[in-house]
Order: structure tokens, then C-alpha cells, then sequence
């Protein structure tokens, strides 16, 4: 992939010489464990405030979602899936353990790979090519560094919430008692000091992976074509198309069933792609509006 | 299948929300909810009336009502002067809304609306100390004209600081919701005009309230049939109760106000309902962009269809 295709419309065209390899995170599904030790890393190294939400009953996923307080989030999905074991897939887990022998008299065999996939997925901000929230962020708070990644200048916001609904991702909110927006900064003070981000660092099986994102687009495709090769149909990338409604991510993924289903958005469009027709929209809108005043004056001589 | 989608730049097709319920991550939403408060339906109104009004005050000025333009201009001072507080109050950190004047950015809407929310409400401040106090001569004449030119926008940008989100309902209505809201802030500002002017000075100021619920509520028709299945947060919940406020105290106050207008009271009825209603109408809006949000079969479903009508693999 040539470095042209990575090029944001800030980065590297306004850092001239100071530019830097636009870096970003592959995050290879495949072997996340589910440690969640980039959720801990991240909390750590950036002084994330605590946000517990207590027992959700969603699988091992007791955090939710990214948010102001939670910059790495890890997903868990428990799929009934059957996976070759049996002709047919079963009507129940129980089922499929007894028609596969695992309940013995002793008890019921727990082995979880007997008809259950897990899904784990580590995700983060995707530093979009075309980010929206700082393309709307009206203070100038939201700013691409020299690595070609988003951040946001906690002493430049002020707090209007704009980004919030901009991003398609859901990455960004407000920081209760505090006011401002918080996300993933790809550790950018880290970055500064050539060090990876605490989640790539912390990450025991290698499924966070930081490095220069021309390299990792490399890396991906090697990976996927191999899981193909062995089998796993259904692995793809996920934000590797710079020709998607964000033109890309910095942070892209490799999933194994579709994106909705870790709670990512399938098609993710930038609002601001439509910003010309909206503007468009709404000077002919104020137009009409100034005809429309001055046509009630048409009959001002019966006043 | 019946998962027809929107072709890209497609003109009057509906946006399908796909028959199956759409996949999702423990139902949780993939987008986040607005964060901002009250205080934003209520600028959404008062903007619009600051706006209109200031266009209305200069037109009633300029074909020798100065009755008429002398109240528009009040009404748009101090509905000008209470909107920044608005916007103010709603920032996660009031002490900072000077950094939305550290730039300008064409790309955000909320950027370039701040600047001409400035520029309305102090020129129109301008215009009306001239014409009550006999300041700034030069500047104050022309300051009523230079108002009406900022108020214009000031009354529909607002419409694209909505349109401009990931939210299906704002963004997808990205084409009308400028009318909606044109037509809202017009049918207030003659509503307002119309409570605190005689009527016989008021007779632009009742049709422009006419008009304005006339375009306001048929835009609104064709905003909901244009989003399709999209439009059912306009339909449901606190959304759905607002809008049916919204087109009862707008219809029934332009129906009064046409009707009976001449007489002061039943403009001054006529005037308040038809404001209640424009207030409704962006509680609507504002209210139906939460709970599109909120579910992520409106995030969803109409990217699924997108991707099948495309042949894309995703």
C-alpha cells in the first residue's frame, strides 16, 4: 500500500519536515484472549479515572463500551456455533453435550469449545483518515499530531459535545464532574519518547500490534490470507479500505463475523463527507426564508 | 429480499431499515447519545426567532412600518441576548466558550454558527440603540441591514449543526431539516411580532406566521416520508408526543391568527400557540435524534442495507 493512500487532509501536507510514519494499531481478533490488559494498561499509564459499572450479565465484558473514562474496551461474544463437531447444529448447548457424550454421570463436562465460539475484540479509537469529531470540533481542541493520529487538547476544549455525535464509532463522551471529552490519544506523550502505547505494550498474545500503518496494512493481509488458507472463511479486515466512508482507520481490525456484531458500525460515513450538501441545504433554506419575509410585505399597502 | 437500500446520491428513495433485526453487541448502541442538555432545543427556538426576526425587523424598517420593525427588532435583541447564555450554560466547561473564537472552521457548523450568533445579536444591538437611544449614527443605520443579512443563516444553520452527526435521524434529514427549521423560526418570529404589535401594523407579521407553519409542517411531512422507516423515532416516545403537540398549537395558532388575526386578541392566542408550537417542534427533533441514537437498529440497519444494495462485503 503506498503511503499516498494513508495521507489525511492534515497529516503529513501541514508538518512538512516534522512529520513522522503515520502509526497506528492492528488489532488481530483472532488471538485476543479476552485479559483485558489493555483495559487495565491504558487506565494506568493515561490516569483514566475509574468507571465501574458492576455485574452487566453480558459474558466477561463488565465494562461496555469505550467512553470518556474507558479508552480501550474489550468485547466478549459467546456465539453457539457448531464447529464440526456435529452434522447438524443442535437446538441447545445441552443438547450438544449430550449428543456429543459430554455429560457423563459424573456431571456435565464444561468444556467450552463444544459448540460455543467465543468472540473477543479489544477495541479503541480509530483515528480515522477523515475524522469527523475533529473536523467538527469547533474550538480546535480536536487536532491530528505529526503521527497522523486524533487527539484532544485537554486544555483547548470546552466541553460542547460536538464530537460526541460525530464520530460513527461512539468513541468519544463527556467526562461527568470534569465537562470535557476524553478518548485514546494512541499515547501520544508515549509516542513523543519513541515508546509503543501502554495497550500494544501490555498486550501478552501480540493481538493489540502498533507500528507504522503501511507496515501493519502488510502484516494484515499476510495474516488474513493465511487464516483463509486454514479454514476460517469468514476472517476479514475491518477499516483497511481507505476508500470507506472514513477513508480509512488508524486503527483497523481483523474480525471474524461482521462488525455489528462486536458493535462496530458496518459502514462508518464521516458526517462531514455530506457537509457540502447540508451547507448547500441551508443557504437555499436562509434564502427562502429572507423571500418569504419580504413576500408578507407584498401587500403592505392594506397593511 | 426486501432489504432495498439507498443508492448513493439516489434523490427521493426511501432509507430501509431491513426487515430482519439488525445484528448487534448486547443491543448497545454504536454511537453515543447526545450529551447536550435542555438548554439546546431551546436555543434551536430562540436562535431561529433571533434570526427571523432580525430579517423581519429590517424589511418592516425599510417599507416605513417602524412599528413593526421597532418590535421585531426587540424581540430579536432579546431573544439574541438570550441565546448565548443558552449556549454558554450547555458547555461542559462555560468558562471556556471563548475558544469557540480562537478559529474559524468552515466544517463545523457549531464553529461558524457561534460567529454568526456574534455578529447577529451585536449589530442588532447596534440597530436598536440607534433607533431607541440615537447612538452610533452611521453605523446604527446600516446595522439593522447587516443583521437581517447575518440572522438568515443564524435562523437555518442550526439545522446543519444537526444534520452534520452520525445520528440517522439528524443526518439522514440532512435535506429538509433546513426548511423545517426556516419555516419554524419564521412562523415564531411573526407570531412574536404579531402578539406585541396592533393590528393594524401587524398584517406581514400574521402572514409571515401563516406561512411559516405552513412550511414548517409540510416540510416536517416530507422530511418523515423521505426517511421512510427511519422516520419512527419522529413517531415514538417523548419525539412522537412533542411533534403531535408541535402540529396541534401550530396548525390551530396560524388557523386563528388567519382567521381572527385582526382582532388583538386572538393574534396575541393565536401568536402563543404558534410559539408553542416552533418550541415543540425542535423539542421534537431534538428528542428523536436520542432515541435514533439510543437504538442501533437506526445505526445498523440502514449501513447493512447500504452494503447489500452496494454488493460490498464488509
Amino acid at each position: 500500500m503506498s503511503a499516498s493512500v494513508l495521507e489525511t487532509p492534515a497529516w503529513p501536507s501541514t508538518y512538512g519536515e516534522e512529520a513522522k510514519p503515520r502509526m497506528g494499531f492492528f488489532t488481530d481478533t483472532t488471538v485476543c484472549i479476552g485479559c483485558k490488559a489493555c483495559e487495565v494498561a491504558c487506565k494506568e499509564w493515561n490516569n483514566v479515572p475509574d468507571d465501574s459499572q458492576g455485574f452487566t450479565g453480558e459474558s466477561y465484558d463488565n465494562s461496555g463500551a469505550l467512553g470518556a473514562n474507558r479508552w480501550r474496551h474489550v468485547a466478549f461474544i459467546e456465539q453457539r456455533k457448531s464447529l464440526g463437531v456435529t452434522e447438524a447444529a443442535p437446538d441447545s448447548l445441552v443438547q450438544e453435550a449430550a449428543l456429543q457424550g459430554l455429560v457423563s454421570d459424573s456431571g456435565i463436562d464444561t468444556r467450552e469449545e463444544a459448540g460455543i465460539r467465543w468472540l473477543m475484540s479489544s477495541d479503541v479509537c480509530k483515528h480515522c483518515t477523515h475524522a469527523a469529531c475533529l473536523d467538527v470540533c469547533p474550538t480546535g481542541a480536536l487536532f491530528r499530531t505529526e503521527f497522523g493520529t486524533v487527539v484532544v487538547q485537554e486544555d483547548v476544549c470546552n466541553g460542547c459535545g460536538y464530537c460526541v455525535v460525530a464520530c460513527p464509532f461512539g468513541v468519544l463522551d463527556q467526562r461527568k464532574g470534569d465537562g470535557r471529552v476524553w478518548k485514546c490519544t494512541l499515547c501520544y506523550d508515549r509516542l513523543k519518547d519513541d515508546l509503543e502505547p501502554a495497550c500494544a505494550k501490555a498486550c501478552p498474545t501480540d493481538s493489540i500490534q502498533f507500528g507504522e500503518l503501511a507496515e501493519l496494512h502488510e502484516r494484515a493481509g499476510r495474516r488474513v490470507d493465511a487464516l483463509q488458507a486454514a479454514g476460517h472463511a469468514d476472517a476479514h479486515l475491518y477499516g483497511a479500505d481507505p476508500d470507506d466512508g472514513v477513508g480509512g482507520f488508524g486503527a483497523f481490525f481483523l474480525l471474524l463475523d461482521d462488525p455489528e456484531v462486536y458493535g462496530l458500525p458496518p459502514d462508518p460515513v464521516a458526517t462531514t463527507r455530506d457537509l457540502p450538501e447540508i451547507w448547500r441545504a441551508t443557504a437555499v433554506a436562509a434564502v427562502a426564508l429572507g423571500a418569504g419575509i419580504l413576500a408578507t410585505f407584498a401587500g403592505a399597502g392594506r397593511r | 429480499m426486501t432489504h432495498a437500500g439507498k443508492g448513493r446520491g439516489g434523490g427521493g428513495e426511501m432509507l430501509m431499515v431491513p426487515k430482519d433485526e439488525p445484528r448487534s453487541y448486547y443491543g448497545r448502541p454504536v454511537i453515543k447519545s447526545p450529551v447536550w442538555k435542555p438548554e439546546i432545543p431551546w436555543y434551536l427556538f430562540l436562535g431561529g426567532l433571533t434570526g427571523a426576526s432580525a430579517m423581519l425587523a429590517w424589511a418592516a424598517d425599510v417599507t416605513g412600518n417602524r412599528r413593526l420593525g421597532r418590535n421585531a427588532g426587540l424581540i430579536c435583541l432579546a431573544a439574541g441576548t438570550g441565546s448565548p447564555v443558552l449556549l454558554i450554560t450547555d458547555l461542559g466547561v462555560p468558562a471556556r466558550f471563548y475558544n469557540m473564537l480562537r478559529v474559524f472552521k468552515v466544517t463545523s457548523p457549531m464553529n461558524v454558527g457561534s460567529w454568526i450568533l456574534m455578529a447577529t445579536g451585536s449589530t442588532a444591538a447596534i440597530a436598536t440603540a440607534h433607533e431607541v437611544l440615537g447612538l452610533f449614527d452611521r453605523l446604527g443605520r446600516g446595522a439593522r441591514g447587516l443583521s437581517a443579512l447575518f440572522g438568515l443563516p443564524l435562523a437555518t444553520y442550526t439545522a446543519a449543526l444537526l444534520s452534520n452527526t452520525a445520528v440517522p435521524v439528524w443526518h439522514e434529514a440532512r435535506r429538509e431539516l433546513p426548511y423545517v427549521f426556516a419555516g419554524s423560526a419564521g412562523a415564531s418570529a411573526g407570531a412574536a411580532a404579531a402578539i406585541f404589535t396592533p393590528p393594524s401594523d401587524a398584517g406581514p407579521a400574521r402572514r409571515l406566521a401563516v406561512l411559516g407553519v405552513f412550511v414548517e409542517l409540510g416540510s416536517t411531512q416530507i422530511m418523515e416520508q423521505r426517511l421512510g422507516e427511519l422516520a419512527q423515532p419522529y413517531k415514538d416516545g417523548p419525539a412522537g408526543r412533542y411533534a403531535k403537540l408541535a402540529k396541534g398549537f401550530s396548525a390551530a395558532g396560524a388557523a386563528l391568527i388567519a382567521a381572527r388575526g385582526g382582532r388583538r386578541g386572538a393574534a396575541v392566542a393565536g401568536g402563543a400557540m404558534v410559539l408553542a408550537g416552533s418550541v415543540f417542534e425542535r423539542w421534537a427533533i431534538f428528542k428523536a435524534g436520542f432515541q435514533s441514537a439510543d437504538d442501533p437498529r437506526y445505526t445498523v440497519g440502514p449501513q447493512r442495507a447500504r452494503i447489500e444494495a452496494s454488493d460490498r462485503h464488509v
